[in-house]
């Protein structure tokens, strides 16, 4: 336990997290970033790393027979999927904050993408060399769906595996950046956003050229 | 960690009266969301919490975690309290979409900027 600090007890209402850097009263304009990839691979740790706020996480929920309606029926006695992501945010400026996912990527979990994560200005797919396979379906959706994104093998202390060696294993289109991070280090994890927000920019000189 | 997994599906029953849709198509997981008064004496505690939590701008998902309840729960509520006048919505445009998967370069730009001021 802690020691006599004599914290006040926080009044109804008051956030639990994140009240303590409630957004300015400018603020109009939400973006988002999804990071995506299996269980276990450091989403949570990511986002916590470059996050102004302790991770929070919510739930959604879809009926099994649903297909992206809102339907609370489930409610009722139906079943119903429930999936838990997490989610941090970033204060770009003074009318301007960056929301950053974290969610599983597998197609069970990929309803959290048309609910959610639409209109995101880009993915991060985020992989662990010992589990490529969970990363799969994240990476054909994305580029089915023309989301821009780029994949950070996130290091685990992997030293076996180049970063070309991982290319081909995830038969990575070549158009897309492949970097490694620590997702601990708030520097890395850092340089992963960067890197996609490169990439996207990249992309638009591209289409216009 | 916080979780309504166990929560009992009659009071997310209560809690939307039991509708299971009506919520406002337009409402993004990152609208912001902006209390317009205070909260009233025998006003449904879920619609009375969401005034207090959106004294400053606060987007969908954070109301939702916030309360502990799904972000489709929490889209019904936010319907109620927008269709009343008592908060006011204010959505991420323009957000890139199908048609237009890539975000603008002023949008780019300033993300870049504070990202390298980390
Ligand atoms: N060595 C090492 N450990 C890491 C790294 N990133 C995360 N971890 C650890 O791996 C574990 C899982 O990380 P999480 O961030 O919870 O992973 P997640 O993807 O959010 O997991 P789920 O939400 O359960 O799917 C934690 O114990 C982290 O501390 C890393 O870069 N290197
Ligand atoms: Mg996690």
């Amino acid at each position: 336990m802690h020691s006599t600090t004599s914290e006040p007890a926080p009044e109804p209402g008051t956030p639990p997290d994140g009240s303590a850097s409630p957004l300015a009263d400018s603020t109009e304009q939400a973006l988002k970033i999804a990071v995506v990839g299996g269980f276990g691979v450091g989403k949570t740790t990511l986002v916590r790393s470059v996050s102004e706020i302790r991770p929070l996480t919510t739930e959604e929920t879809m009926t099994r027979a649903g297909d992206g309606v809102d339907d609370l029926s489930g409610v009722e006695g139906k079943r119903t999927t429930t999936v838990a992501f997490d989610f941090g945010r970033i204060t770009l400026d003074a009318t301007s904050v960056l929301y950053l996912f974290g969610a599983p990527g597998q197609e069970r979990f990929w309803f959290l993408w048309d609910r959610l994560f639409t209109g995101a200005l880009g993915a991060v797919v985020l992989v662990d060399t010992r589990r490529l396979e969970d990363s799969f379906y994240a990476i054909d959706r994305l580029e089915a769906q023309g989301t821009p994104f780029i994949v950070a093998h996130n290091d685990f202390g992997d030293t076996e595996h180049t970063l070309d060696e991982v290319r081909s294993a995830l038969d990575l289109d070549p158009a897309v950046p492949l970097v490694r991070c620590d997702a601990r280090e708030r520097e890395s994890a850092k340089q992963v956003l960067i890197a996609l927000v490169h990439h996207v920019c990249s992309l638009i000189t591209r289409r216009a050229g | 960690m916080s979780s309504h997994r166990g929560e009992s599906p009659d009071r997310l029953y209560v809690i939307t009266s039991g509708r299971s849709s009506g919520a406002d198509d337009s409402l993004d997981a990152v609208t912001l969301i902006v209390a317009e008064c205070l909260p009233t004496q025998g006003m449904q505690s879920e619609h009375a919490e969401i005034l207090r939590l959106c004294v400053s701008p606060m987007a969908v998902v954070e109301v939702a975690a916030h309360l502990r309840l799904p972000v489709t729960v929490v889209r019904i509520l936010l319907t109620d309290l927008i269709d009343t006048g008592r908060v006011t919505a204010r959505h991420p445009a323009p957000a890139p979409s199908p048609a237009h998967p890539l975000a603008s370069p002023d949008v780019l730009e300033k993300v870049l900027v504070a990202l390298h001021n980390l």
